[in-house]
């Protein structure tokens, strides 16, 4: 009997809430990102939030639920709430990291909802009807052929890396191949973990090591701002410019304040999840197509170009 | 037979147990494969930037030394260091316009610093003592509760200093006395002060009697909800210490500042010899912890010895062996 009650009650309250989601006939896009733990991904989580408010106001007829995880199981746990509590019709995702999520992703897909893949790739290929990338190796690319062509008759420079990833292994392969020939040689390189404390150590260890350093590619600006205390401190004038990445405001202010130790900057922007998320919702509201691949490209930000990089109402 | 029984103990008394010499022993090997391997090692330029920089870790470990001593634990001290790092940056930042770049406005800076790690340090203390919660549980949620505030406060971003204000603020961390920096000679004053209180004053007695049986210290009529309060409020002050010399050296805060500061000072607390399980604490042992620890990170950036992706293993090795020298010594009697 009561049993039985329960059930019937529970058979009603399902009904219920069936009957209210399809009365609200909204489709829900997920949005799963990384928490900001770092400048990067503070100015992603940023540009997500700014793009989910836009949309929700171009798009009455969308909905949009974004979270943020620290962890990739706490993503992971994310998605299968999404999927399980708000039957979202599209998932757009920047994976914390490609191997856990690769097949909560999939179920995803398997559901029958759309899937955005943002920046890290998957791991099994064809999962995601339309990947925005970052391009890495052309990260590397750029910054070595830049450091190539500001030192012609070659020098001696250190290297900082990020946190040991793919990412960081593309970059650092992409810039290798560039200043491959061009008399310039790596003499050191480590881990800053795309952290200013860790950088700032680093380089003091460097400039304790090494008599003549003539360039660091700090490959991010978060490090540069880290490198650039380190040679301040120690008074060191051989080093002749350092060069970051990403395009965080206030290196690209000094850029474009055409500061010598920081003469350009290489961009990844952030910004790429607000493109995932408006071409989503275009794919969702219009028989436009979006499937595919997305590469946004990193371009050299230099004094001359630098106004239109500069945004300074961001966090990043 | 009789006068070799009375030479035994004076002959132990001279030669200090493996308890004592494991850690500094510890060191000193460090320092000698650190000179082998490169020249600049014992330069004082190297010497300045080890110890410089073990100064944040340093100046909260001591305090942590004494929470441990005192049979608690602290997981939120590098949250609340980051947390304080921003808070200190606001103040300062939004009393620019009022007080300018001057004296006074560094002293407000210390001010919210000092005030907000002692009212940090007082609410875990509080809620670990009179609302009787594990110190585990409760540092394990202030330590998520300051790292979400300053992400909160960054806007996810970073917060600096403006520019200004920094360029005043950069010789605390950078200038010092007679080539002695500001953070090394205000390591060493914390760690004197602390030493003295620790083996001198009642006060450390007090700590040691608590962590080593909280019923047995509560008869001899120590205060034990007091001395677990005041150890937490110690660290939370001390923590404060420490962001006041951290700020300068970057100007700024974000959600990756102070990032496992909590564990890599109870590590140098518990090389240094103080029992995790509370009840004996040395505080001169915590300093050559702590040293051991940045020098690891020192020795493995002069040199080429080991790929980088195996820095923390080589950490985790030399921490576990500085303890197994302890325990070893420690058993045998």
């Amino acid at each position: 009997m009561t049993y039985l009650k329960t059930f019937a009650t529970g058979l009603v309250a399902a009904a219920v809430t069936a009957g209210m989601a399809m009365a609200q006939d909204a489709k829900v896009i997920g949005v799963s990102i990384p928490a900001a733990t770092h400048g990067w991904a503070g100015g992603m989580n940023f540009h997500a939030q700014e793009a989910v408010k836009r949309l929700e106001e171009v798009y009455p007829e969308l909905d949009f639920v974004l979270a943020t995880a620290s962890d990739p199981g706490k993503q992971v746990n994310d998605i299968e709430d999404m999927v399980a509590t708000r039957n979202i019709s599209a998932l757009v995702v920047l994976p914390f990291e490609s191997e856990p999520l690769t097949s909560p992703v999939q179920a995803v897909a398997e559901g029958g909802a759309w899937v955005t893949v943002v920046d890290r790739g998957l791991s099994v290929e064809g999962i995601e009807d339309l990947y925005v990338a970052g391009d890495n190796p052309g990260f590397g690319r750029v910054s070595g052929e830049y450091m190539a062509s500001k030192m012609p008759d070659g020098g001696k420079i250190v290297v900082l890396r990020g946190i040991p990833t793919t990412i960081d292994n593309e970059r650092v392969a992409g810039f290798e191949s560039a200043i491959e020939g061009s008399g310039i040689e790596i003499i050191d390189m480590e881990h800053g973990n795309w952290n200013r404390d860790d950088s700032f150590n680093v380089m003091q260890d460097f400039l304790s090591k090494h008599e003549q350093i003539d360039a660091v590619w700090a490959s991010d600006d978060d490090m540069a701002v880290g490198v650039l205390a380190a040679i301040d401190a120690a008074g060191r004038d051989d080093v002749q410019f350092v060069l970051g990445g990403a395009g965080m405001k206030e290196m690209v202010k000094r850029v474009m304040d055409g500061d010598t130790m920081i003469p350009a900057d290489v961009t990844y922007p952030p910004s790429m999840i607000a493109t995932a998320i408006e071409l989503t919702a275009v794919g969702m509201t219009s028989t436009a197509p979006v499937s595919g691949t997305f590469t946004i490209g990193s371009v050299l930000i230099t004094p001359e170009n630098a106004e239109q990089f500069y945004y300074p109402d961001s966090p990043f | 037979m009789a006068s070799e029984t009375v030479n035994m103990p004076e002959r132990r008394r001279k030669l200090p147990s493996m308890s004592v010499l494991g850690p500094v022993i510890a060191l000193l090997v460090l320092v000698a494969i650190g000179a082998m391997m490169n020249p600049n090692f014992l330069g004082a330029g190297n010497i300045t930037n080890v110890l410089a920089r073990s100064a944040f870790i340093g100046i909260i470990a001591v305090g942590m030394t004494f929470v441990i001593t005192a049979g608690g634990l602290d997981l939120s001290v590098g949250s609340m260091a980051a947390f304080i790092a921003g808070l200190m940056i606001l103040v300062m930042n939004a009393a620019l316009p009022v007080l300018g770049v001057g004296v006074p406005i560094i002293l407000l800076g210390m001010a919210t610093a000092l005030i907000a790690g002692l009212l940090a340090g007082l609410l875990n203390g509080f809620l670990i003592t009179t609302l009787g919660i594990e110190a585990f549980i409760v540092t394990l949620g202030t330590m998520g509760i300051y790292r979400s505030l300053v992400t909160w406060l960054a806007d996810g971003g970073t917060l600096s200093l403006d520019f200004g204000l920094r360029t005043f603020y950069r010789p605390v961390y950078f200038d010092g006395i007679l080539g002695v920096s500001w953070p090394i000679i205000v390591f060493a004053l914390v760690v004197i002060i602390g030493e003295v209180v620790m083996s001198r004053a009642r006060f450390g007695r007090h700590c040691a009697a608590t962590g080593s049986s909280e019923h047995v210290a509560h008869y001899s009529n120590v205060n034990v909800n007091r001395t677990r309060l005041a150890t937490y409020a110690m660290l939370g002050v001390l923590v404060g210490v420490a962001t006041i010399m951290y700020v300068p050296r970057l100007g700024s805060a974000s959600a990756s500042t102070g990032v496992l500061w909590e564990l890599e000072a109870i590590a140098a607390v518990i090389i240094g010899g103080t029992v995790l399980k509370g009840g004996f604490g040395r505080v001169w042992g915590t300093v050559i912890g702590v040293l051991i620890l940045s020098l690891i990170d020192n020795i493995l950036n002069l040199t080429d010895l080991v790929s980088p992706y195996l820095n923390g293993a080589i950490q985790g090795v030399i921490i576990i062996l500085a303890v197994i020298l302890q325990r070893e010594a420690k058993a045998k009697g």
